[in-house]
């Protein structure tokens, strides 16, 4: 086969179900049903006047967008903290610090969700937005501490010892040097992080039980329990939980790029 | 005097170490009882739960089984498709660059949007394969997709590469970037063609890539649990039943101190395919 066929194939293997799910938002089961690659014949927007009313979407969408700009700056803060860290303490140190992070990268979330459940209900923080925020963070430290590290330990220490010989403390050292040379680093961290809490479904299944605490992809999973074959209303669900990642992308595109492959070369 | 760096870790230490090291250890503890995870008591069973689970439990054999099924198609499928694209949008162009972009776009949807645009496309009877089957006068082809115990699965699995082969391309594209255009410059001086100079010269520089590319495949489809949930309900039917969903069903299902001890079967098998493949990979490169 040529290599434009192959092309060609992939990109309707793309495209074709996500155009499908776009204009479906627009129509009625009815209409969808009779021919589901046709456009709307009567396009409507009650299914997503259904979603964000009854639906309570946009409270979920609230939720979400509180989780995210919480989570993801705190976790960067704390795993560039300690990148930096284990970026400048000597030998033996630096690795044990190092090793004990790298150990959760080992171990798989639903491994340790149970005991987190049981200690979050005792602690009071289960079904509470904070307690979501908080396991977010320690969740995803492992990896933003293995990329954040993996990119300031190939500084040269030179860079460190002039702003330390001019007389700057570690937290200025931090602060003025190691931040704004890490700044690729930090951005491809962020946006992985990002991608992470933002579609996260288990600890939200495992963690929220008041339906006005959900985060999109739960409200999106008890939406099919309520319309089990309601497509058009799931794929307005599917739409309006998407749309901010997918324009965030089409802004960032390389950064989303660079942040979910450094997400997955975490070994 | 340099420890005082160890101050910048404190906070991040202090979280990592309280709630997620520490419910770690917690776990070990729980997987010798019989908790259900409500009342204040509960007794202490050693380690008849994990024995239970090893040997005699049909319910996670079953999950593992799917999971194996699972992995093997994933692996296999999306490591050549995105080999595949990689070698296709490797060279940058301008059509290229969109098409890369274009290609990875799934990966930053949720898993709960990917399942239900797939539950459309596997739909029985609106779905949009059977709707092509029907229109292109191969109607007698039409399947329930996912209404097949013994192949459900397999399905799942092709709406996961859709879902990552995108990704897992990103990483091939970077590896033959790596390779010297020196080598394809001499495997053409010696006249070998497209396919040889992939045969004898892309393959074996991308091997580290395929190394991570495996790796990571792996490690994603063993944890598959959104995907799962999404496309089959919960809890999953046993066809779809993975040991990610089996551990959350049981301990849905109350049986706080038996999920305990499953979870850790199932760390046990990551680490144990993860060896292997590691083991593998480095008998390849020898």
């Amino acid at each position: 086969m040529s290599r434009r066929l192959i092309l060609a194939i992939y990109t309707l293997l793309i495209t074709v179900p996500i155009l499908v799910i776009v204009a479906g938002s627009f129509r009625t089961t009815r209409d969808l049903f009779a021919a589901p690659f046709g456009l709307p014949t009567d396009p409507t927007t009650a299914n997503y006047a259904t979603v964000l009313g009854e639906q309570d979407l946009l409270r979920v969408l609230g939720n979400s967008v509180l989780v995210v700009s919480v989570s993801v700056p705190a976790t960067l803060l704390l795993g560039s903290l300690t990148a930096f860290a284990v970026a400048r303490l000597p030998k033996w140190p630096s690795t044990l610090l190092f090793g004990v992070f790298a150990l959760g990268l080992a171990v798989p979330a639903q491994a340790i969700m149970i005991p987190q459940y049981v200690q979050f209900e005792r602690l009071g923080l289960r079904n509470s937005l904070t307690g979501l925020i908080l396991v977010d963070v320690v969740v995803t430290l492992p990896v933003a501490v293995f990329i954040l590290a993996g990119f300031m330990r190939t500084l040269p220490p030179e860079l460190y010892e002039a702003a330390e010989i001019d007389g700057a403390g570690p937290w200025a050292t931090f602060r003025r040097i190691a931040v704004p040379v890490s700044y690729p680093s930090l951005a491809a961290t962020a946006i992985f992080l990002l991608v992470m809490h933002w579609n996260d479904l288990l600890y939200p299944l495992l963690f929220i039980d008041d339906p006005a605490k959900r985060t999109l992809p739960l409200a999106l999973l008890d939406f099919q329990g309520e319309y089990l074959t309601d497509y058009p209303l799931l794929f307005t669900g599917v739409v309006v939980a998407s749309l901010p990642m997918i324009l965030a992308y089409a802004f960032l595109q390389r950064h989303f790029v660079a942040g979910i492959t450094a997400g997955a070369v975490k070994g | 005097m340099k420890f005082k760096l160890f101050l910048f870790a404190a906070p991040a230490l202090a979280l990592y170490g309280g709630f997620f090291l520490l419910p770690a250890v917690q776990g070990l503890r729980y997987a010798t009882t019989d908790w259900d995870g409500y009342s204040a008591t509960f007794d202490d069973v050693g380690l008849s739960n994990l024995t239970a689970v090893v040997s005699n439990d049909d319910l996670f054999r079953n999950a593992l089984t799917n999971n194996l099924k699972f992995l093997l198609v994933v692996v296999l499928g999306q490591t050549a498709l995105a080999l595949l694209l990689a070698v296709l949008l490797a060279v940058p162009t301008k059509g290229s660059r969109f098409l890369r972009g274009l290609f990875f776009l799934p990966t930053v949807l949720s898993s709960v949007s990917v399942a239900f645009i797939w539950k459309f496309v596997y739909d029985p009877n609106f779905g949009l394969i059977n709707t092509v089957l029907d229109t292109v006068g191969l109607g007698s082809w039409k399947s329930a997709f996912l209404g097949n115990e013994g192949t459900a699965i397999f399905w799942v699995a092709v709406a996961q590469i859709w879902f990552h082969a995108g990704q897992m391309m990103i990483i091939y594209i970077a590896g033959i970037n790596q390779i010297p255009p020196e080598l394809y410059e001499a495997a053409t001086t010696d006249g070998a063609g497209r396919w040889q100079q992939f045969r004898h010269v892309t393959w074996p520089m991308v091997a580290p890539a395929t190394t991570l590319v495996i790796a990571y495949t792996t490690l994603q489809s063993f944890k598959a649990f959104d995907l799962i949930l999404g496309l089959a309900g919960n809890p999953p039917r046993s066809g779809l039943d993975v040991l990610a969903t089996r551990i959350y069903t049981t301990f849905a299902n109350s049986q706080l101190g038996y999920a305990a001890a499953e979870s850790i079967v199932f760390m046990a098998a990551i680490a144990l395919v993860t060896y292997l493949q590691n083991r593998a990979a480095r008998m390849a490169h020898a």
